[in-house]
């Protein structure tokens, strides 16, 4: 049942991030109105309980989401298979984890 | 006379195309273009038919790019400027000319276990024609394993290891079946595969009998999407 779990992840995680990335971009046209700065940026971001859950739903979705996604592209058209490339997507994914989270901890 | 330009696929896997003309008429299909070629021009050409009324599901081959059953596909809806090319079925190991190694195919059938399997006891309840569950399975019954499908879906080009549309297909009206004693057991086998879909409906379009296998598999990832998460299914709809 490992594919169905799988299936189950990805779908949930998709539901996560759906309405983050939504959120995201509006932010993103938000706060470039008028330039942009980094003392802007951090005085929203520093010690900010709201975006730190928002942004850490985030990282942990998309960590969970795009090795799923890659490794079904590498099956299909990398004829990748096995165990290799399920340790491999699990090493990408905390790659982006911790990407996500070192992010994270510079603007928090 | 009118005539149709025919190329045939000729030899295995390496083999090429090979030009004939012939003469064309009225109500021609596909089929009778290729018994054609056999009985005037080549005896040696190998294809495969029986029932020449859509039923049997043995006449299948790629015609101008298309998956199509042969039997009820007229020339005149097939031909482009009175050419028409005729493969055998994509997907599947070429046995010589037009006909294709079919058992891949029943394999992954026969290995998805995909059959109705009998209950203990016939259900309390009478089956009603219209109740949802019969419905939704009656909607997809009307398979003649030609492997139009098959032969149509880049997830099976892409994955060997996917059972393919019709399988799931058949899966899903196993499921929604209340005379059958093995739900659980066919939504495990639906669960091993139906995830490669990746909702193309290519089958859905080639299909001969006009059947939607990709609503069928979007059934069956729903269900075992409930089985996983929930441990339990929702019980066959009355």
């Amino acid at each position: 049942m490992k594919e169905a779990w799988l299936f189950a992840a990805q779908r949930i995680s998709a539901m996560v991030l759906a309405p983050l990335v939504l959120l995201h971009l509006g932010t993103v046209l938000y706060a470039v109105r008028g330039g942009l700065s980094a003392e802007e940026i951090l005085s929203r971001t520093e010690g900010s309980l709201f975006w730190g859950t928002v942004y850490g739903l985030f990282v942990l979705a998309a960590a969970v989401h795009a090795p799923i996604g890659l490794r079904a592209v590498l099956r299909e058209w990398g004829r990748w298979r096995g165990i290799g490339l399920d340790i491999a997507m699990a090493l990408f994914g905390l790659l982006l984890l911790a990407l996500g989270l070192r992010a994270m901890a510079a603007v928090l | 006379m009118a005539v149709l330009e025919v190329e045939i696929w000729r030899g295995g896997e390496d083999g090429a195309w090979r030009s004939y003309t012939v003469p064309h008429r009225a109500n021609q299909t596909v089929l009778d273009v290729v018994t054609h070629v056999q009985r005037h021009i080549d005896p040696s050409l190998a294809y495969r038919f029986a029932c020449r009324v859509g039923m049997c599901g043995s006449c299948a081959m790629t015609v101008n790019g298309r998956p199509r059953w042969t039997c009820r596909t007229h020339v005149s809806l097939a031909a482009r400027k009175g050419r028409v090319r005729i493969g055998p079925l994509r997907n599947l190991p070429v046995i010589r000319d037009l006909a294709v190694d079919m058992a891949p195919f029943f394999e992954k059938w026969r290995d998805a276990e995909a059959r109705f399997v009998p209950s203990d006891a016939p259900p309390e309840e009478p089956v009603r024609p219209d109740e949802p569950g019969r419905a939704a399975a009656n909607a997809g019954i009307e398979c003649i394993n030609c492997a139009v499908c098959y032969a149509a879906c880049d997830s099976v080009a892409w994955n060997p290891d996917y059972p393919g549309p019709a399988v799931l297909n058949r899966l899903w009206t196993l499921v929604n079946d209340r005379r059958d004693g093995d739900r659980d057991g066919h939504l495990d086998a639906a669960g091993a595969g139906c995830h490669l879909c990746r909702s193309h409906q290519e089958c859905a379009d080639a299909c001969p009998t006009g059947l939607n296998p990709t609503a069928a598999i979007a059934g069956l990832k729903r269900e075992v999407l409930r089985r996983t998460l929930g441990g339990r299914t929702r019980e066959r709809r009355r």
